[in-house]
């Protein structure tokens, strides 16, 4: 808009922005009327998507970008942030969501990966990307290709938490061990994670990640979204768990005020009451296609 | 050095978005923080409230729902000094507008949506915003600007509002490209940029000014 800006600057800007997220819910939805539900009830970003997690999983096949159509009708419906899937490895379906004026990329497993060894440089956009990771060499990865924003993979679709949880508590085990480590010892640790050596001792300095981190996959309840902000994510994805279960609109609701108060557990009880059926889950065992394994 | 009591406290909203960067910011400047999410963290004393950035649609449904926004109003409208930042500031306006579509958006219908008068407000800054005034992320941006007579200081813009209209009172401090970005009216400051994410303390320091005239005002009066 006005000065030319550097790719330093626009780095920042992008992280920032999901900085401004943190404390809040994205919410998957797949029509207008469902962002205005999501807005209404406290989204603090939605997920433009033609179908949720649990739906492509059923689906099977290819599953690809949606209709940019569709995510300009969502676009106009919410003054919220506008979220879009890519996937992995697809720059081209990224450089479609970047003309659309998306607001950030997810560059998502819960799509069928384009490229098997490959994942997009995001360095070479001005949009920002947020990505999954299982662990933290995977997130630093993601970081250097230019992620502005790390989620956990979970398993989407099933409104199991279980690899939601494994994937924070391994980032944050591995970020407390790099935290005890001699500035010696970060070479050699570097080269374990597979991570460049630059994040690793930022790592080491900050004791955190240098990008919001949030949890995605499988969260479902009130009390799934609290128990992720307690072990330490900075907000949470909801895909499948809202406009699968009963009551969307109800649930969204409380989801949202379990994580802004997710230490109050006497809330956290009110807001579970009487939201009707939640998602009918599937277990991680029961699972034939583990999405969280796609890209490295 | 000093006792813990003549510490300023300010409260910090912290229903959703960047409320730790602004306890960082105003702990290393010698305040004590503490962090309001839900009615019962009113109940304590404080000398100045923040309004961080985060999404005001989000922050106006909760500070709603969670039985805080007439104890906010009432505090506010009591003369306890407020710093609004980008969010916080479209909590603040009494009139808020929706941007209408990018020119990216060419061909497709107008935003007709007129959701931003919907969503629960403080409205306590006679003011009228425009809400992502500079459009979607990719019109967010970084510059430097006149704040009063403090000279040139860095300005975050992420998805930001600018204030169009201001209303009898109201004292501009600071304008980028023609536009109002930071605005005084009475104990109450509000920008729309994140002086809390780049290294400047100007503006944090401009509002614990407002709190150290605050506390000494109130000083004979009975704390509630």
């Amino acid at each position: 808009m006005n000065d030319q800006e550097n790719a330093q600057e626009r780095k920042m800007l992008n992280r920032q922005l999901a900085q401004m997220l943190k404390g809040g819910v994205i919410m998957d939805v797949t029509t207008p009327d469902q962002a205005r539900i999501a807005q209404e009830a406290g989204a603090c970003a939605v997920m433009a998507l033609e179908r949720i997690p649990a739906d492509i999983r059923a689906a099977g096949g290819v599953s690809r970008m949606s209709d940019p159509k569709m995510i300009k009708e969502i676009q106009e419906a919410v003054s919220i942030p506008v979220m879009a899937k890519c996937r992995i490895g697809h720059f081209v379906e990224a450089q479609v969501l970047e003309a659309i004026d998306i607001d950030y990329v997810d560059e998502s497993e819960v799509l069928s990966p384009a490229d098997d060894t490959y994942h997009i440089d995001k360095t070479n956009f001005r949009v920002p990307f947020v990505c999954g990771a299982r662990d933290l060499g995977e997130a630093l990865r993601r970081i250097e290709e230019g992620a502005s924003m790390i989620r956990t993979k979970g398993e989407p679709g099933t409104g199991d938490v279980i690899q939601a949880v494994r994937h924070l508590r391994k980032i944050n085990a591995q970020i407390a061990r790099i935290v005890s480590l001699r500035e010696d010892e970060l070479f050699e640790e570097a080269k374990q994670l597979q991570a460049p050596f630059d994040l690793v001792r930022s790592v080491h300095d900050n004791a955190r990640l240098p990008v919001v981190n949030f949890a995605a996959g499988g969260i479902a309840t009130p009390a799934d979204a609290a128990l992720m902000m307690q072990l330490g994510a900075e907000g949470v994805f909801v895909g499948s768990g809202i406009f699968k279960s009963g009551n969307p609109a109800q649930r969204a609701q409380a989801i949202v005020k379990a994580v802004t108060n997710f230490q109050d557990a006497s809330l956290v009880a009110q807001l579970s009451e009487n939201l009707g059926e939640a998602m009918v889950g599937i277990n991680e065992a029961e699972i034939d296609l583990l999405m969280a394994e796609r890209g490295k | 050095m000093t006792s813990e009591g003549l510490q300023p406290v300010i409260a910090v909203l912290a229903v959703q978005g960047a409320f730790i960067e602004h306890e960082k910011r105003l702990e290393r400047l010698g305040c004590t923080c503490i962090e309001l999410r839900q009615a019962s963290d009113l109940s304590q004393r404080f000398d100045g409230l923040v309004l961080p950035g985060g999404e005001s649609t989000v922050q106006g449904k909760l500070i709603e729902e969670l039985g805080m926004i007439d104890r906010l109003r009432a505090i506010i409208q009591r003369g306890v000094p407020v710093l609004a930042t980008c969010a916080g500031l479209i909590l603040l306006s009494e009139q808020v507008v929706n941007n209408g579509d990018s020119a990216g958006d060419s061909g497709s219908a107008s935003a007709s949506d007129s959701d931003s008068g919907d969503y629960p407000r403080l409205a306590t800054l006679p003011v009228t915003v425009r809400r992502n005034a500079y459009g979607r992320q990719l019109g967010s941006f970084h510059t430097r600007a006149d704040l009063l007579e403090q000279g040139q200081i860095p300005m975050t813009f992420i998805r930001a509002p600018y204030v169009e209209q201001v209303g009898e009172g109201v004292e501009i401090l600071a304008q980028v490209d023609g536009h109002i970005v930071a605005v005084r009216y009475g104990a109450q400051i509000a920008v729309s940029f994140h002086p809390e994410l780049d290294a400047s303390d100007v503006v944090h320091k401009l509002f614990l000014d407002e709190v150290m005239c605050y506390r000494e005002r109130s000083s004979n009066l009975p704390l509630t």
